[in-house]
């Protein structure tokens, strides 16, 4: 039915001209695909950037740069990382997939969409000029602590900016995709139907428009604080360098769950496809992801739980965190089940997703040591503290956006990837990433703090197996590159059903899916939906 | 506690094994060094204790959830003929995996929450030491000593002559060259004056910071202070084993934040009186002389 309605679109005709399509346009498509290719250019800049890192950290002894412009490479590779490239990510797939998962014909709000996209590249060329500014990029790591942020030169000033127009582009991205999802399902897409991909990114929206204020709060009072003589976080005027720090992790801790959730949702449309079974426990997953979302708001302090709060603090804080663990428990074990009495194959988006489950998890894991306050002050700011990140937003966040685009590549292009190029790119990643950065927890249980451009030769050995990854890991955005660019030239045709198991009313369009769809609202089958039939 | 008890007789098994492990009392850093240091203290046993209950929770856990994975990822195979199930839910279970971690959890936040308690009693100590971090050098002052005020011993602590000569860009040195009296690579490692602190002595110190934020961290003690401009933070230990303890700064403090090693000296007490004496009267004596020479152009200038 669905099929019928939108091959019936005969207004497929795209913008003519390269500034008519891309820089006017107003099409969800192709808003997505912008966004797309912005975070591939942004993971390109900040892996680079991880390469001087880590061929600095190769060795004991300075070989490669001064210290100083290896912070800026530390603090710029984070900001590049996780603002530029994994949120930017993340929206795109979202711009691409929600209206065509709910049955919308575009987003609810399509000029605003454009400009938040093209916010970005201006936020980003401020931040990135500053590497070339007399006194160098900010080099107070991505956290921005006061007082050490504010002993920069004016490119903190630059830096700043550059972080409201993020956050101006990511609100109204957030704005958009809950008035979609709110207001332009189709008829019969009630909320307790739609996909899970749709209901992480929903109420990761939210988690955006109540934080990014918070964040713009946090810098313009450093930016006071340098240029209009405030003393907010000045000690000496009467201000408080912690409270910063409070404020910065009320935003970063949600920040943590908005690079994850769409993960999650990523995740749960995948492996049921290739278990041909339904999503083990929709709505437990539903209510899992916001209490997530729910506990992202009050276990904050977790992140500094060495500045010296009171015992009744710690405390607190301590249980807290520790109850994430259940609900994330929940999915992980969904996911396992969904997988259970499947009929499974390992398609490259599969492979993806079972490595994104088990390393996750492992990240998870090494999350659940992190909470445990007394262990905790040994682990803070070592490189414990960086394997664990690295594992849930590279093994995490990063694999699951290359399993999304395996996935949705077919419906997008109309192509085929080649498979046994596509199997050798996961698993040369599913090895050096693991290099890269299992070592780094032995490192920060050896004693090796996080941020520093050179350390005692007892750590020589597995940093340097480190840095092996590393340079393995650089490779895999030229073979991914490589491998979209061939299937988009030579690929074999893909079906409008992409994968055998596939269900939900993305693949009920054409591949490639046409410039315009769902002009009129589809009919929904429930049976047709990814995770099956959920009245129960 | 019969609960507790068994925390306890878990937790000292585990040091132990940790001890073992790491081998000796000197437990700096080693290469290849896999896991956390025990550590020297109280504190660092029932904070590796800690780290390795949660440990084995995780390896529990992981062996059950990747078991399972690997199992369906072996038998459900399509290319083995399984068919797919049709059932999606579950009440029993999914109550089972939210009630079976809540109680493992309480039964790590158990013997947290009390390592946590104790860890925060700094009361009662015999000493006081005040630590200030600066960029990018640590200064120690010794404010009492058994109910005394100390008279004036204070100083400087930053990253010893050699490393710094090494950690130079582009000097050529080798880093492996840089070793202590007894063999042991100090590279980054060492300073000119090490915090000298008496053995079996509980040393309440002060902590903070005079520009940025810095913290003050020696893994063998078990933990790891920030050290922040316009707060006063406290913490305690009480080392019972003479002996060389390094750590580094542990809070991204500017270009030379991976240069302001820290070591401590522990020395038995009587050492430690005898240093700190001569200390004392070193400074009384550099006090008076420093008194003398202001005073000598004052009276100048008024002739």
């Amino acid at each position: 039915m669905a099929t019928h309605a939108a091959t019936h679109d005969h207004h497929d005709e795209k913008p003519e001209g390269f500034l008519d399509r891309w820089l006017f346009t107003t099409n969800h498509k192709d808003i997505g695909t912008l966004y797309l290719v912005f975070a591939f250019i942004m993971v390109c800049i900040g892996g680079a950037m991880s390469g001087v890192i880590r061929a600095e950290l190769m060795k004991p002894g300075m070989q490669l740069v001064q210290p100083y412009f290896f912070n800026e490479m530390t603090t710029m590779h984070a900001l590049v990382m996780i603002f530029g490239a994994i949120m930017p990510a993340f929206v795109g797939l979202a711009n691409w997939m929600v209206p065509l998962m709910i049955g919308a014909p575009d987003m609810a709000l399509p000029r605003m969409n454009n400009w938040s996209f093209w916010i970005l590249p201006f936020a980003f060329a401020l931040l990135l000029s500053t590497l070339f500014m007399a006194g160098g990029a900010p080099a107070g790591g991505w956290t921005m602590y006061p007082p050490l942020v504010l002993q920069g030169g004016n490119a903190i000033a630059f830096m700043i900016f550059a972080i409201h127009l993020m956050g101006i582009s990511s609100i109204m991205g957030a704005i958009n995709i809950i008035a979609t999802i709110l207001n332009m399902r189709a008829p019969g897409m009630d909320l307790l139907k739609m996909p899970l991909f749709v209901w992480t990114w929903l109420i990761t929206a939210f988690l955006l428009i109540a934080v990014m204020p918070v964040l713009a709060g946090a810098v313009t009072m450093l930016l006071t604080d340098k240029y209009f003589g405030t003393s907010f976080f000045n000690a000496a005027g009467g201000g408080d360098p912690v409270m910063y720090q409070h404020i910065f992790w009320f935003f970063g801790h949600p920040e943590v769950y908005i690079m994850i959730l769409p993960a999650f949702g990523i995740v749960s449309e995948i492996i049921p496809t290739f278990a041909r079974k339904p999503l083990f426990g929709y709505r437990a997953m539903v209510y899992a992801t916001a209490c997530i979302a729910f506990l992202s708001f009050i276990v904050w302090a977790h992140h500094m739980f060495t500045v010296g709060m009171p015992l009744g603090g710690e405390l607190f804080f301590m249980y807290a965190t520790m109850l994430i663990a259940i609900p994330t428990g929940v999915k992980v074990f969904n996911w396992v089940t969904t997988m259970w009495r499947g009929s499974l194959t390992f398609e490259t988006p599969m492979r993806w997703a079972i490595a994104f489950v088990i390393l996750f998890t492992i990240g998870g894991f090494s999350g659940v040591m992190l909470a445990i306050v007394p262990a905790d002050f040994q682990y803070q700011d070592t490189y414990f503290v960086v394997a664990h990140f690295h594992y849930v937003l590279v093994t995490g966040a990063l694999f699951s956006i290359i399993a999304a685009i395996y996935y949705w590549w077919p419906k997008w292009t109309g192509r085929m990837y080649n498979e046994k190029w596509a199997k050798f790119h996961f698993w040369w990643s599913m090895v050096f990433v693991n290099v890269l950065f299992f070592p780094q927890h032995f490192l920060g249980l050896a004693g090796m703090p996080r941020r520093i451009p050179d350390y005692n030769v007892a750590f020589a050995d597995f940093n340097f197996i480190s840095s092996i990854g590393a340079f393995g890991m650089l490779l895999t955005p030229i073979m991914f590159f490589f491998i979209l660019w061939h299937s988009k030239k030579y690929g074999a045709k893909a079906d409008a059903r992409s994968w055998e198991g596939a269900k939900g009313l993305e693949w009920t369009v054409p591949s490639p899916a046409p410039h315009h769809t769902f002009s009129t609202p589809p009919v929904i089958d429930d049976s047709a939906l990814a995770h099956g039939d959920v009245t129960h | 506690m019969k609960f507790g008890g068994i925390w306890r007789k878990a937790g000292a098994w585990m040091a132990a094994a940790g001890m073992l492990a790491s081998g000796v009392a000197s437990a700096n850093p080693q290469p290849w060094q896999l896991n956390l240091t025990a550590g020297v203290t109280d504190t660092s046993h029932k904070v590796y204790a800690m780290h390795m209950a949660a440990f084995w929770v995780c390896v529990g856990i992981g062996i059950v959830v990747f078991g399972a994975m690997i199992v369906a990822m072996v038998r459900f195979r399509k290319s083995k003929g399984a068919v797919a199930e049709k059932w999606s839910h579950s009440t029993k279970l999914e109550l089972l995996w939210t009630v079976i971690p809540v109680l493992i959890l309480i039964g790590l936040a158990w013997p947290a929450t009390k390592t946590l308690i104790y860890m925060a009693s700094t009361g009662s100590a015999d000493m006081t030491v005040k630590i200030t971090g600066y960029q990018w050098k640590w200064r120690y002052d010794y404010v009492d000593y058994q109910g005394k005020p100390v008279n004036r011993v204070g100083f400087i602590s930053k990253l010893d002559a050699q490393s710094d000569r090494i950690r130079q860009l582009g000097s050529g040195l080798d880093p492996w060259s840089a070793k202590d009296a007894d063999g042991y690579n100090d590279y980054l490692l060492n300073v000119d004056h090490p915090l000298v602190l008496p053995a079996g002595v509980k040393v309440r110190f002060v902590v903070t910071a005079d520009d940025v934020i810095h913290a003050w961290w020696v893994p063998q003690l078990g933990w790891k202070q920030d050290a922040i401009p316009g707060i006063i933070n406290d913490q305690w230990t009480k080392i019972d084993e003479p002996g060389i303890y390094r750590g580094q700064c542990a809070e991204l403090c500017g270009q030379d934040h991976g240069f302001m090693p820290i070591v401590v000296k522990v020395v038995p007490k009587a050492e430690f009186e005898q240093w700190l004496a001569a200390q004392e009267a070193a400074g009384a004596t550099e006090q008076a002389a420093r008194t003398a020479q202001a005073n000598v152009p004052a009276r100048a200038g008024q002739g």
